[in-house]
């Protein structure tokens, strides 16, 4: 069995191991030209950095920036919190709080209809082997490879008969393509490593099957849940073509709101990096909470660290 | 045991089952109105049969798309394998800064991609962009980035680069650090060289690793959608036109709605081929490299 969570510095001892074993560790023959490679690899490792932090940090100054010293300087001008104002404010007659909100909404409730269903069908596929288990799995990972336009553009035709357009409902539902396999992949590796003795062991004490589940199983694979739904949320907020072509107004999420800045026919740069910087704070904050279980989150299960 | 046990799982996932019905539902209905003339001006629409595939297959437009569909995802996937494994080795070797970035090496990839083509939309800008801006000094002030067929193509793949070489770069890295020590001791020993003991050890026992990641990037970058939309929406021309932006197109923006689906299940079959052939070969590979150990 693999232990989910891991001591950080554990797997920190680990990698230095992994530095020596491949034979570039300190103290070998050679040590000049070593500590010269070192050191170049570390200037190419910045040099990526750079690259994946740039585009971030530039939106911040943007954002900062007042609109009459846009493009006349670009490093040196007064900061200026306005442009978040705008953009909070609804300036622009765009409501960017209501899309804020609108965002956390179905996400949420995307991730929270996710785990009702997905749980309990990752635990019995896990568990036992029923005929039409696999073919129900796989059906379920191929959503997360199917165009997305397949199954929305008959949506939107469906969702507009039906009053489904621009809701939470609609969205909540349509969501479950990117939410529901990642929660049954992901929770189907997670209680496949646990040993079924221990819920045995429980029903021998007494227990039922569903006492059995709740106060053995999904105990110990807590962390998975919490990591699985965090990443799910992240996906659910992340996604764009859902909320374009299924809502217009009430119901639109922060991913199209932020495009409106650019629009008319002067596009507002400040308030777009304000508005694309608001925007990806929350993902941001919640990936860094759950770095290590990131591996087995991304590719489903596949990949365990 | 409970008192039925053989029906036990299958309760279990009904509630499950059903919502996968109600997404397999409208993929249906799309297949079926694709055998239609539907769209916003012909409510009552006629049946066509394959009608719009064959009309589709006869445009030079569908080729493009198709061809630039192929471009985009085979240039993606190749240099965010290259540029995520050579990252994943860098932090591999584990130096001081390497320890200290290696937490932050998520961040773009949790960035929404079309709030990331947003961003670089903003940098890219010819005029007054801070890209230009930085390369003017060495005389290459005036790019029109996504102003050309190529450089839009190029910018296109940029974007998709910056947000998603970190998934190649996490899954590599977690790669190698489970493969087995003794085989690289044995190599240390016999005094094997940086290249050989990567081309000979590292690389096939990191591939089965680098190849999930390869899978998933490339069927995603099949049906890329949001950074193109909001990158050039399919512009200058056709040239960054792929399947996804031509299907939304004709299918939201001119409401043809049978002939939009039909690109999109041309594409789906596409992706699913794709991915039947590539999970196959993942399988051989994985056991191969079960093998090997």
């Amino acid at each position: 069995m693999r232990e989910p969570e891991r001591d950080v510095r554990e797997r920190e001892r680990e990698a230095g191991r992994g530095a020596g074993r491949d034979g570039r560790g300190p103290g070998r023959d050679g040590r000049g030209a070593r500590r010269v490679a070192g050191w170049l690899a570390d200037a190419a490792l910045v040099g990526y950095f750079v690259f994946a932090l740039f585009p971030i940090a530039w939106m911040l100054v943007l954002s900062l920036k007042p609109a009459d010293q846009l493009f006349s300087t670009y490093f040196s001008f007064t900061p200026t919190l306005g442009s978040y104002r705008t953009v909070l404010g609804g300036g622009e007659g765009i409501p960017f709080l209501r899309f804020f909100v609108n965002s956390l909404v179905v996400s949420v409730g995307a991730v929270a209809l996710s785990l009702l269903v997905g749980l309990p069908a990752a635990y019995a596929s896990a568990r036992w082997r029923f005929k039409g288990s696999e073919n129900l799995m796989f059906t379920l990972l191929s959503f997360r490879f199917a165009p997305e336009l397949t199954v929305i553009i008959p949506l939107f035709v469906l969702y507009q008969r039906l009053g489904l357009f621009d809701t939470y409902v609609g969205m909540i539902w349509v969501l479950q393509l990117v939410t529901l396999p990642l929660v049954v992949w992901i929770m189907r590796s997670y209680f496949a490593d646990l040993t079924p003795e221990l819920e045995q062991a429980a029903l021998l004490d007494g227990y039922s099957r569903t006492q059995a589940f709740f106060r053995v199983a999904l105990p110990l694979v807590k962390p998975g849940v919490a990591a699985v739904s965090l990443l799910a949320f992240i996906f659910a907020w992340n996604n764009f073509v859902f909320p374009l072509i299924l809502t217009s107004n009430e119901a639109q999420t922060v991913t199209v709101g932020a495009l409106s800045f650019l629009g008319g026919d002067r596009p507002k740069y400040n308030l777009t990096a304000a508005a694309a910087l608001v925007s990806v704070v929350p993902p941001l904050l919640l990936a860094l909470t759950i770095q290590r279980y990131l591996v087995r989150g991304l590719s489903f299960g596949a990949v365990k660290s | 045991m409970g008192p039925r046990p053989a029906l036990r799982p299958y309760l279990l996932v009904l509630p499950a089952l059903l919502l996968t019905c109600g997404i397999l539902y409208p993929f249906g209905l799309g297949l079926f109105y694709t055998l239609f003339d539907f769209s916003a001006s012909r409510p009552r629409p006629g049946l066509v049969g394959f009608g719009n595939y064959r009309t589709m297959l006869g445009e030079g437009a569908f080729w493009n798309s198709a061809w630039v569909t192929v471009l985009y995802a085979v240039g993606a996937a190749a240099a965010e394998t290259v540029l995520g494994v050579s990252v994943a080795l860098l932090l591999h070797r584990s130096s001081r800064i390497g320890r200290v970035l290696e937490k932050i090496l998520i961040l773009p990839l949790m960035i929404a991609p079309v709030i990331a083509a947003i961003m670089w939309k903003l940098m890219l800008q010819p005029s007054v962009g801070v890209v230009n801006h930085l390369l003017r000094p060495v005389g290459l002030g005036g790019v029109q980035w996504t102003d050309t067929p190529a450089g839009a193509l190029l910018s296109s793949i940029a974007v998709d680069v910056w947000v998603y070489t970190p998934f190649v770069a996490i899954l590599a890295l977690a790669g190698l650090r489970s493969l087995p020590a003794s085989p690289f001791e044995a190599a240390a020993v016999d005094g094997a060289g940086w290249w050989y003991t990567f081309r000979r050890l590292t690389l096939p026992m990191l591939w089965p690793y680098v190849l999930v990641a390869v899978i998933f990037r490339f069927m995603d970058s099949l049906k890329v959608f949001d950074i193109i939309y909001a990158l050039t929406e399919g512009g200058p021309g056709d040239s960054t036109m792929v399947l996804q932006i031509r299907a939304y197109l004709e299918a939201i923006r001119f409401q043809r709605y049978s002939f939009g689906i039909s690109y999109t299940i041309v594409l789906w079959a596409v992706v699913y081929l794709a991915a039947m052939v590539l999970v196959r070969h993942l399988g051989r590979v994985q056991r191969k490299a079960a093998e090997a150990r």
